[in-house]
């Protein structure tokens, strides 16, 4: 039985005369990141895409799931080729679709021809299937408002396809149709989400994570690793930066009142990150923010950090609550990685009574005391290594 | 020449395997668990290892433990398993060809209270798919069942457990002993259903010692089901313990050097298909698993008044061959595979299991060949 992935699109359709560019984006994406499983065909068809394993063995499982995190689906299924002729379709419907028309209690048939030159109409090919399902399976019951199967028969030019129930796609734009941005990653529960978020609505993503060994360990960059990975099977390729921050978090603790080390931390980090994005291609910024969830994140001390670059900052968390968050951490599978105890550059120097409404003058005044910042900022950046994640 | 043909009972660990535990003894030999840098660099080939096992089984790393082998994991499954459910109804459904590991644990829940029901295999060594559905009901907390049967070589219906389950709408977690299918055929616990699965390193050229559970994620289950051992943080606090770390990397390497499961196939059979040509020219030899079973297994009668033990001793010293008879953790004892399969006492008495891996050679089954018509013209039957 040849088994083909169908691809319907999401907002695509909203896009007029952009449609076809964001279609082309979204079948590279897919070549993309199904190319080690070996080689498909992928061809448009009104308002879906065919994904065609050319070679034998391809693993279909892994490709679904790998195509259920691609941006710029909306659902796919999987179907089956047949023979443009009813009773090869009827018995395909059978066959095919055996262990989930087994499990199920109801079902419907549901039927399209885009070739008017097939002998039956859609109605008559929805009875006649469905009377022969129900020959076959006992047990299962019509229902034609909430069937736990949809039994789909799509009658086309060249030949049919039978498929059940979609699998939900995972929404959103491709990755590439709405520009890059630089996310600052730690290796907390925030950040990763913050990075999928954006990534959703198409941003191709570059991130940068600030590491002070030996203040911080080795574990906790595998780990911010770790969480790149996981987010980069539904954004794609993430050319990620490690930057040294070890002598400037020195700095600001042996120079700097220690009730502003958290947010003149921010601020730096924010300004090391917009040069670094600029440099990357980049328009905006992405940081897991989130008002009132600790004290550098009250509206005050975020508007401190927030006049520290030009760049337009992404915040997608900044209206969540924690369990909001955590809800979608736990859907990409960040969640558990994130929760392990490795110290990270935020927690390092943690002033024991933080401002919580710093003024600007004061952060500045502040940081100021810094006489050598654009040197210490210079330095970390060209020592910054970079690691391609996939 | 030596011939081994005992791969079920172990296998010979592969160069990969024995360079990976070396080089973690003379040169990555720190404890995984401490947090500078010698520490760290043993996790990281821990991590590598872990991530070979969990590929191999379409699972995530997070859902792969390490155990001393298969006999723990399966323990830990078992009781495991019955311990997260037991509110939830009060049956074991399990077959009587499983391996002792299983069957114990099972006989242990049975003296707690469980009702364990041991699904009988035919007199070809199978369980159907009818004799699953007709057991797992609404009070079944646990199906216990293995892929592939290391001393009949019968493959077990395991794509139907998860079937049955959902059939009788039961609340039971599903449990694979996969130590003799691992490598040999493709395991996928997602498509299978699978809450827990068993494997073994020393069973696909790796070393002894070391085995691993994966633990599906959502299935609910906590180390607190699991507490048997107590002690560190280290694998989840599921099995604490200092990690063998030379062991976990000898595991990857050898899960790593697998070749790929379908080529593997069409070369036993071929190896299998002339041994039973080979052998089925001798005179009185009665093959004991048909051609439906698993290829790398062969369980046949000799007719001669010699037992197996006897027999397999005999290949051994005279000729350099090694097979076994029944489960080598038998050591000896009748094999109850054989004897729930109906098996005469005659028969039960005197077969011998042929069991295959990738290195075996058709010169190796000639051997074998050779060495049986000799054993049966010294030793035949009459000679009671």
């Amino acid at each position: 039985m040849k088994e083909i992935i169908l691809i319907k699109n999401g907002e695509l359709t909203l896009k007029g005369l952009n449609r076809n560019t964001f279609e082309d984006i979204l079948i590279k994406n897919m070549k993309k990141r199904l190319n080690d499983l070996g080689k498909f065909e992928f061809t448009k068809s009104q308002s879906t895409i065919m994904v065609d394993p050319v070679d034998e063995d391809i693993d279909l499982d892994d490709a679904a799931d790998r195509l259920s995190k691609v941006f710029g689906i909306a659902a796919l299924s999987r179907a089956c080729v047949c023979e443009k002729e009813f009773d090869s379709i009827k018995k395909t419907a059978v066959e095919y679709l055996e262990e989930q028309l087994e499990d199920a209690k109801t079902f419907k048939v549901e039927a399209k021809r885009s070739d008017k030159k097939f002998p039956m109409k859609s109605p008559e090919i929805c009875r006649e299937t469905g009377g022969y399902i129900l020959s076959k399976f006992h047990h299962l019951k019509v229902d034609v408002h909430n069937p736990d199967i949809i039994v789909t028969v799509e009658v086309r030019d060249k030949y049919a396809f039978v498929r059940g129930n979609n699998i939900k796609g995972a929404g959103g734009m491709p990755t590439g149709t709405s520009g890059r941005a630089g996310i600052l990653i730690s290796g907390g529960i925030d950040s990763p989400v913050a990075a999928y978020m954006m990534a959703k609505r198409g941003i191709e993503l570059c991130a940068i994570h600030f590491a002070s060994p030996p203040y911080t360990s080795e574990l906790a960059e595998m780990k911010v690793m770790e969480l790149l990975k996981r987010v980069a099977k539904y954004s794609g390729t993430i050319t990620t930066y490690v930057v040294p921050f070890t002598k400037i978090q020195e700095a600001i603790r042996d120079l700097c009142p220690e009730e502003y080390f958290t947010i003149i931390m921010r601020r730096i980090m924010m300004m090391i990150a917009e040069k670094m994005a600029v440099k990357q291609n980049c328009s905006a910024l992405i940081t897991g923010e989130s008002v009132g969830q600790v004290a550098s994140q009250t509206m005050y001390a975020l508007a401190c950090t927030d006049c520290a670059v030009n760049m337009p900052v992404f915040r997608p968390c900044i209206g969540m609550d924690k369990e909001e968050i955590i809800s979608i951490s736990r859907k990409i599978d960040t969640f558990e990685t994130s929760i392990q105890p490795y110290e990270d550059c935020c927690t390092v120097f943690t002033p024991k009574h933080p401002k919580t409404r710093p003024h600007l003058d004061d952060v500045l005044a502040a940081e100021n005391k810094i006489d050598n910042l654009d040197e210490l900022m210079a330095d970390a950046i060209n020592n910054a290594k970079k690691v391609i994640i996939r | 020449m030596t011939a081994y043909l005992d791969n079920s009972a172990t296998t010979k660990p592969c160069e990969e395997c024995i360079n990976a535990v070396t080089n973690m003894l003379e040169s990555n030999w720190g404890n995984p668990s401490s947090l500078h840098n010698l520490g760290i660099n043993a996790m990281k080939e821990m991590i590598t290892a872990r991530g070979e096992i969990a590929r191999s089984l379409g699972v995530g790393r997070e859902e792969i433990v390490f155990t001393s082998g298969g006999t723990e994991a399966n323990n830990l499954a078992l009781f495991g398993a019955v311990k997260a459910r037991k509110r939830l109804g009060n049956r074991i459904v399990t077959t009587a060809i499983e391996h002792e590991s299983v069957l114990q644990s099972a006989q242990e829940l049975e003296k707690q209270g469980f009702d364990v029901i041991y699904l009988k295999p035919d007199k070809d060594g199978s369980i159907s798919k009818k004799q699953l559905f007709d057991a797992v009901n609404k009070d079944t907390i646990l199906v216990s069942m293995m892929y592939i049967n290391n001393e009949i070589g019968t493959v077990m219906p395991v794509e139907a457990m998860k079937r049955a389950v959902k059939k009788a709408e039961s609340p039971a977690l599903i449990h694979i002993d996969c130590v003799q299918a691992y490598g040999k055929v493709s395991i996928n616990a997602k498509k299978l259903g699978a809450d827990l699965i068993t494997v073994s390193a020393h069973k696909i050229h790796g070393p002894k010692g070391i085995g691993a559970l994966y633990i599906n994620k959502d299935a609910n289950l906590t180390n607190q089901n699991f507490a048997r051992t107590f002690g560190g943080e280290q694998e989840k606090k599921i099995r604490p313990g200092t990690e063998s770390a030379p062991l976990i990397a000898g595991f990857g390497a050898a899960v790593q050097a697998l070749s790929p499961i379908a080529e593997q196939k069409r070369y036993i059979k071929e190896l299998n298909g002339y041994a039973r040509e080979q052998l089925g020219k001798i005179n009185g030899i009665k093959f004991n698993n048909g051609e439906d079973t698993s290829p790398y297994i062969i369980n046949i009668y000799i007719p001669t008044f010699m037992r197996s033990q006897t027999i397999l001793q005999e290949l051994s010293s005279n000729y350099d061959i090694y097979v076994s008879n029944g489960s080598a953790c038998a050591k000896g004892k009748k094999s109850h595979v054989l004897t729930a399969m109906g098996l005469d006492n005659e028969t039960l008495d005197k077969s011998i299991r042929i069991s295959f891996c990738r290195y075996n050679t058709k010169e190796e089954i000639d051997l074998l060949a050779n060495a049986l018509k000799e054993l049966i013209e010294k030793h035949p039957l009459e000679k009671i």
